[in-house]
């Protein structure tokens, strides 16, 4: 039993369809217990008042856009080396739900730098970086669109997605280096030090982030087994057509 | 039942309107799509297999 | 090799090649900039710097697709891919003529829309140096997007999605730079980065976009 096996297609379709609906259910449970719990149930901070309640959201969808792409490198690398196709369609799959947890976080985060800033937008290093990644985003779906045969397209994805990778990296410190900012630093790694998160919001925190990993991990796969299935609908056409 | 948020409702209420309204969005888009190449998949099969 | 160089530039210095147009365009944004901020020289002098590079960039942006679209669609470009000289070689050579035909003109003419933009004395020389230093990189990332849309009917508007994110940080530094020198600070840090990415891009790049070219000629 390797992991390699999930390589294989049906192999992989039959593991999804059983993941699938339990994944569901966590993912739904999670960010239904963590939201509620966030939004009903947290006491207001004593700077930021009820806004810390976007950061049940915000954070979450922050991290898991950032590491949304990192998945889809790691599913480019496997395409490229070892040409399982499925590896290919997960990146595709991974892409827009990518996308959109970046458009949550930059929206909670123009909600929530409104009141706190002043301003719906600041030229600040992690927004910026933000605004870039959604940016990548775009042009790697852009280009999974334009092209036509789909294993040219899920080679130059996968090569834009590595270079892609580099200057995203290369962008993130230059814009550092580029202003400094306003948004605070990230609090989660900081139990035991000086201004930690509060235990109150910590746990609902840690539930939402549990949520939207689940759901992250249940879009791929149901995305995935889609995207297999128009391989497949895409060969008996072609067949059907040939007939 | 709805807690007091105060002169942050709007920030904090258009945040989870906006969020849960793109998720819905998104999910509905992934599972209609799902349906539908499901759907689709079968009867080409069907036409295939006879 | 050496042929191709020069078979390259001729044709780009051959009428359609696109030789002037990054130039017409650069002194275009320079013409209207001015036109929609207003004349005073105090805020033209501080946008400067930001408005030269990313003219720059864009010129740059405008003749990117001409680098591989014409030799694909005769033909040529299967001829290179099989001759003899290695295919990252082929890609390096044609960065290195898109670079003279466009970067180094820009880079040539900066100084004069400069002019036009009030920026302050100390900036001229920066401005050429980040210029001499950026624009290679933009030449070389911009043939990798050219590499990856090179299949694509009518892909004009995609490389320039994929291209542009790319550009950020020589972007971010080259007018960092200038933007330093002239208010007279020190420019080595932004300076050195500019130059390490322009090395590294033209390092490694030519192999990513000869395996995109690669995919593509399959």
């Amino acid at each position: 039993m390797s992991l390699w096996e999930y390589a294989n297609p049906k192999k992989f379709m039959e593991t999804a369809a059983r993941l699938l609906p339990v994944l569901a259910v966590l993912a739904a449970g999670a960010l239904v217990t963590g939201l509620v719990w966030g939004f009903f149930f947290t006491p207001d901070d004593y700077k930021q008042g009820a806004t810390v309640k976007i950061l049940f959201i915000h954070v979450p969808a922050a991290m898991m856009a950032v590491n949304a792409w990192g998945m889809m490198l790691v599913a480019s690398l496997i395409w490229l080396i070892r040409r399982h196709h499925v590896s290919a369609l997960a990146a595709k799959a991974a892409a827009p739900i990518g996308m959109t947890f970046t458009l949550i976080a930059l929206i909670t985060g123009a909600f929530w730098g409104q009141p706190m800033w002043g301003t719906w937008w600041e030229w600040d290093p992690r927004l910026t970086s933000f605004l870039i990644l959604f940016l990548f985003y775009l042009g790697y779906v852009a280009l999974w669109e334009a092209v036509e045969n789909p294993d040219t397209a899920a080679d130059l994805t996968g090569l834009l997605c590595i270079v892609g990778s580099v200057f995203a990296g290369l962008s993130r410190y230059a814009v550092k280096f580029w202003n400094q900012g306003l948004h605070q630093d990230s609090t989660i790694m900081k139990v035991g030090e000086k201004d930690p998160l509060d235990v109150a919001y910590y746990v609902p925190l840690l539930i939402c982030i549990a949520g939207f990993v689940l759901l992250f991990v249940a879009l791929v796969l149901l995305r995935t087994v889609t995207e297999i299935r128009v391989r497949r609908l895409a060969v008996l056409q072609a067949r059907e057509r040939l007939a | 039942m709805m807690p007091e948020l105060g002169k942050y409702a709007g920030a904090v209420l258009s945040s989870y309107g906006v969020t849960l309204g793109l998720l819905a969005g998104l999910v509905a888009l992934s599972v209609w799509r799902y349906g539908r190449v499901k759907r689709a998949l079968t009867e080409a099969e069907k036409r295939a297999g006879r | 090799m050496i042929a191709l160089l020069i078979r390259d530039l001729r044709l780009a210095m051959r009428a359609g090649g696109g030789f002037g147009l990054g130039l017409a365009f650069f002194l275009l944004v320079a013409v209207l900039v001015p036109l929609g901020v207003g004349p005073e020289g105090r805020v033209l002098a501080v946008i400067a710097p930001g408005i030269l590079w990313v003219g720059a960039l864009l010129a740059c942006l405008l003749s990117l697709d001409r680098i591989f679209a014409l030799d694909y669609e005769d033909g040529s470009l299967d001829l290179l891919a099989t001759a003899p000289i290695p295919l990252e070689g082929v890609v390096a050579v044609k960065s290195l003529a898109h670079w003279l035909v466009t970067g180094l003109p820009l880079t040539l003419a900066a100084p004069v829309l400069a002019v036009l933009l009030h920026l302050p004395g100390a900036g001229f020389g920066w401005l050429v140096a980040s210029l001499l230093l950026g624009t290679p990189a933009l030449s070389v990332i911009g043939t990798f997007g050219a590499a990856l849309t090179v299949g694509v009917k009518r892909g004009g508007l995609l490389l320039s999605l994929l291209v542009l994110p790319l550009y950020v940080p020589t972007l971010i530094f080259g007018a960092e730079v200038v933007k330093r020198g002239a208010a007279g600070m020190a420019v080595e840090v932004p300076l050195l980065l500019l130059g390490g990415i322009t090395l590294g891009a033209a390092a490694l790049l030519p192999f990513a976009s000869a395996l995109a070219l690669r995919i593509n000629l399959r």
